[in-house]
């Protein structure tokens, strides 16, 4: 482990903001009026943040921008902000602000990094086309992902008939990561170990990938240990009953990069059952037996599949659709 | 003149035991007073948080995240209301996100102050406690005077606060930051330096990096074997980024290590509450715009923010109806106690209340 | 040399002697009351807090209303405990912790038994409430109690080592083993007492006596947050507070030994304040050794069991051996 702190280059907030920043660089302002208030109020306090947040919450659409922040990776926020900050509040209240020598420095450095920025978006733009024509085709589709039960049981068809959805959107930041997990999966557990792979796009742009029950073991130890992926971390374990059948969810993260991952395993209803990970995570452990416990989903290869939360004599599975409380009064 | 026979004691810790917080049992094998096996057992207050909110609609499932980490509760409120709002694609007005700020991190210092207290008390000292109680009773005199409440406290709405904050709150809010930073100083006087309490806590239940990663751990248990991962800082969420404040980190992953950690955090929280006051609109909304009804549209997503015991998570399924199809919590107490059995085996019972304060549980979100 | 059998058998005379140890009593009972009074308002004043203030004025019947709930309170027994021992083992705790109060004198012309080897006698008594604290734990058949008894057991035996070594000092100074000639050679002022010719000796003795009480930071063996109550867990009522009051006794009598065999007794410290009587001075020390064990209780965490054998075996027996061989070093060289 590394001890200096692991800021996330990719970290979907900061694209967000740098987005904006980037468009307010260009002259299209009809974002930045929030933004200029904070600024304004706070002009007194140039070293912080400044409005990152509040003009990263309104998810604007800019390609190359959006494409820039986690092409070239290098835009801090801050910098950005600070750049556009000062050039849109010199003109328009010059008596405000004293400019001291530091400030015009930093504003200088963002400025050149800025243009940095624009130009490794370029090139990044141009990676990552190259990479999606390279990349299986058909198999990553970028857009909002199809996750609604009744969309989710459509499958991979489901999947595929978005890309004929009209407005075609901007491809999402996290597609090339996405491309290449896929691919590693495909590659080195097995061409049919990915069901379906999407962008869960208010998630942050969060890589889902369903993989197949079967493959889902290899899957996990790839995501474990392979170099690029280096998912050492397991953040949550979610068990869900679509009615039609059960999933289980993994979030996954990397802690030496940041990346992020949801990977969904779905098994049928009337015999649940899929592999556990607990030998590959250890976090797994009691999130298996909470999700045995409450949705009656099997894990072979649990060292200790027992009931967590519920008596062992308990009957059913309380989390299930179709679950009758034993007592219709409590 | 034959061996003498010994036999392993079965010793049930709990669920009625001084020293495990809550109702949790541990049935411990013992050697003379050295552990060979621990297993935990829980689910004694498990409430099925997660079946209830099936049927409830958002806000009616504010309150149940109250009751989940009884010793945190604004943090839950808050994963729950931002897993929404960003659903919906919601903005939150500046002044309601300043409150939150604010009180979240108030909730962190009242939530290490409790953890500091009792875990002096498992050590054996009585008055830390009291004075830790002291300090956090003035915090939640300010929540009372924010919301009406003392320990679950609704605050949070989909879009914002409920109570804007009365008259004179914020300056009240300063001179607890203030005043905290001295009494930060004289708990250290009094406590940290310990010849006795340090030879308690130095060395035990130590685990390395590796070991935190593959089971999961968040929060200070994390943070202590040196890795510097705060969610306030890697993935930012909130106001988080305007603000400037240190990530602290241990090095050895023991108690002692965790201790220093969680009391740094406290500083650091002081800092970032001096610094939010600073910044505090003056004025503004505190509700943003909402629809009458709380509808996210059809997907799912998983939100997670750094409580005072790690990284808190919310898992929504929504099928686009006012009540979710899923609900999932990631618990940090859950998970991070997980490591327990393993760091046990090995120990003597009086490490056994040591660690498990270590971890810093609270078995409201360990059963859900 | 005052001997009972000296004096005439008579009605008089054995009138007298029970007049005096029921006067005794009264005094020890109501030391007992308040200690436990002072305690709680100390304590609770260090912790930002009342105390008791409700029971009476100022809260000062509290105590007389506990040990009335005690007592009235139903006699329960384990059904699966050891019937006879559960019975026994407080009354056996109790007993000795009376009768070590009678060889200390509280001046000069105020001793009861005037034993030559008091100070013997006295270790020898109070080791009877080690064997009652593992009778206890054992006969409650209960694991939490065993674990408190047996850790009682090693630690009373460990710490009664370096506690008597740590009086040789004294007793060589004083060439007695009677409390109250030991009182006699400290004669005159504090400059002349033992506590700094002694002073190791005085260190290593009050750890010893603070882990022999039982009280924090050596308060194992019925460490709350590991042990529950430790040995006495399944005793309630007047049983619980036979334990109760052992255990007041000897903070009584281990305060009274310190001042005797350290701060040199019923002596004022200096020579403008010789009008205030023995019996005050005597009062005062005993008062600010008892404050001191509060004080500490509400100062310190608790000791690890291997840490509190470390400290008895590694730290205090050397240094009790060092302080004889110091003692007879300087006795040799300097008279």
């Amino acid at each position: 482990m590394s001890e200096e702190e692991r800021k996330r280059p990719g970290e979907p907030e900061d694209d967000v903001s740098a987005a904006s920043a980037g468009e307010q660089r260009t002259g299209t302002l009809e974002d930045g009026v929030s933004a200029a208030n904070i600024g304004e109020r706070r002009s007194g306090a140039p070293e912080d943040g400044g409005s990152a947040v509040s003009a990263g919450e309104k998810r604007t659409e800019a390609p190359e921008a959006g494409a820039a922040a986690t092409g070239a990776g290098t835009p801090r926020p801050k910098a950005a902000e600070t750049a556009a900050d000062g050039a849109r509040t010199e003109p328009a209240a010059p008596a405000r602000r004293k400019e001291t020598e530091e400030e015009k420095a930093a504003r200088r450095k963002a400025a050149l990094e800025a243009r940095e920025a624009a130009k490794a978006a370029k090139a990044a733009a141009a990676a990552q086309d190259a990479a999606a024509q390279a990349g299986s085709p058909g198999a990553a589709q970028a857009g909002p992902q199809a996750a609604s039960p009744g969309a989710a049981s459509a499958g991979p068809a489901g999947a595929a008939a978005e890309t004929n959805e009209p407005p075609p959107k901007p491809p999402s930041p996290n597609q090339p990561r996405l491309d290449r997990a896929v691919q590693l999966l495909r590659e080195l557990v097995a061409d049919d170990a990915v069901e379906s792979a999407s962008i869960n796009e208010a998630n942050d742009h969060l890589p889902t990938i369903v993989v197949r029950k079967e493959r889902w073991l290899q899957a996990a130890r790839l995501f474990r240990s392979h170099e690029e992926l280096n998912a050492n971390y397991l953040r949550n374990v979610t068990g869900v009953d679509y009615e039609t059948h059960m999933e289980v969810v993994y979030h996954l993260l990397s802690l030496d990069s940041g990346h992020n991952y949801a990977i969904k395993v779905r098994t049928d209803r009337d015999r649940p059952s899929v592999p556990s990970v607990t030998p590959v995570w250890e976090t797994a452990n009691w999130n298996e037996r909470e999700i045995y416990d409450l949705l009656g989903i099997d894990f072979p290869g649990h060292p200790d599949l027992r009931r967590i939360m519920m008596p062992d004599d308990w009957e059913g599975h309380p989390l299930r659709k179709d679950y009758v409380p034993l007592d219709p009064e409590v | 003149m034959g061996v003498i026979r010994t036999e392993e004691l079965l010793l049930n810790v709990g669920p009625q035991h001084p020293s495990t917080h809550g109702v949790f049992r541990i049935i411990v094998k013992l050697d003379g007073e050295i552990i060979t096996e621990a297993t935990p057992v829980m689910g004694y207050l498990h409430r099925g948080t997660e079946k209830l909110a099936e049927s409830l609609n958002y806000t009616q499932i504010i309150p149940y995240t109250d009751r989940m980490d009884y010793v945190s509760a604004m943090t839950n409120n808050y994963v729950l209301v931002h897993a929404v709002e960003k659903m919906m694609g919601l903005t939150v007005p500046e002044r309601a996100e300043f409150l939150r700020l604010i009180v979240m991190e108030l909730q962190r210092i009242a939530s290490h102050l409790v953890w500091w207290g009792t875990y002096l008390l498992d050590i054996g000292a009585l008055s830390p406690f009291l004075y830790a109680f002291n300090d956090r009773e003035r915090i939640l005199q300010l929540f009372n005077e924010l919301c009406g409440a003392r320990l679950t406290y609704n605050y949070m709405r989909v879009g914002g606060v409920k109570w804007d904050a009365p008259e004179g709150w914020i300056d009240k809010v300063k001179d607890f930051v203030k005043s905290m930073y001295g009494k930060l100083d004289d708990y250290h006087a009094l406590v940290s330096g310990n010849e006795i309490f340090l030879s308690r806590i130095k060395g035990v239940g130590a685990y390395d990096a590796e070991t935190a990663i593959a089971y999961g751990l968040s929060g200070a248990n994390l943070r202590s074997t040196g890795v510097k991962w705060d969610l306030r800082k890697n993935e930012p969420y909130s106001l988080y980024d305007r603000f400037e404040f240190d990530v602290p980190v241990g090095r050895n992953g023991d108690c002692y290590d965790r201790y220093v950690v969680r009391m740094e955090e406290i500083r650091q929280s002081l800092r970032i509450l001096e610094q939010a006051l600073e910044q505090f609109p003056p004025e503004g909304e505190t509700m943003g715009k909402v629809p009458r009804v709380i509808r996210p549209p059809a997907g799912e997503i998983y939100v997670r923010i750094e409580s005072p015991r790690g990284e808190i998570g919310c898992y929504i399924v929504s099928t686009g109806k006012a009540e979710p199809y899923r609900l999932k919590f990631r618990r940090p107490s859950f998970v991070n106690l997980q490591i327990l059995p393993k760091l046990l085996v090995g120990e003597s019972m009086t490490n056994l209340v040591t660690i498990l304060g270590g971890i810093d549980i609270v078995l409201g979100e360990v059963d859900c | 040399m005052q001997r009972f059998w000296d004096d005439p058998v008579s009605w008089e005379a054995a009138g007298r002697y029970a007049l005096v140890a029921l006067a005794l009593l009264a005094v020890v009972i109501v030391f007992v009351t308040y200690a436990i009074y002072f305690e709680r308002k100390v304590i609770g004043w260090m912790q930002f807090r009342q105390g008791p203030n409700r029971t009476g004025p100022l809260g000062l019947l509290q105590t007389v209303a506990d040990v009335a709930k005690l007592l009235v309170k139903e006699d329960t027994i384990p059904a699966k405990a050891d019937k006879a021992l559960f019975v026994l083992a407080p009354a056996l705790a109790f007993i000795p912790s009376f009768t070590v109060l009678a060889v200390i004198p509280y001046g000069l012309n105020l001793p009861f038994a005037d034993l030559n080897v008091g100070f013997l006698y006295y270790v020898a008594l109070s080791g009877v409430t080690t064997i009652a604290i593992v009778i206890a734990g054992w006969a409650s058949n209960n694991k939490y109690a065993l674990l408190g008894g047996m850790r009682s057991a090693a630690q009373m035996i460990s710490y009664e080592v370096p506690l008597v070594l740590s009086v040789v000092g004294v007793a060589m100074l004083t060439e007695s083993l009677n409390l109250r000639d030991i009182v006699l050679r400290q004669e005159g002022y504090f400059w002349h007492w033992n506590v700094f010719p002694q002073i190791i000796g005085f260190a290593v003795f009050v750890v010893a006596a603070v882990s022999e009480l039982n009280r924090t930071p050596f308060d194992l063996p019925e460490a709350e947050s590991e042990l529950v109550a430790g040995y006495h867990v399944e005793y309630s009522g007047f049983r619980f507070a036979f334990f109760m009051l052992a255990e007041y006794v000897y903070i009584y009598a281990i305060a009274c030994l310190t001042t005797i065999l350290f701060l040199g007794g019923w002596n004022a410290p200096f020579p403008q304040l010789d009008f205030i009587p023995g019996l005050v001075w005597f009062a005062f020390k005993f008062a600010l050794i008892v404050f001191s064990l509060f004080w500490i209780r509400a100062t310190l965490p608790r000791l690890r069991v291997d840490q509190l054998m470390g400290l008895a075996w590694k730290a205090l027996l050397p240094l009790a051996l060092a302080n004889i061989l110091l003692t007879a070093l300087g006795i040799e060289w300097l008279g």
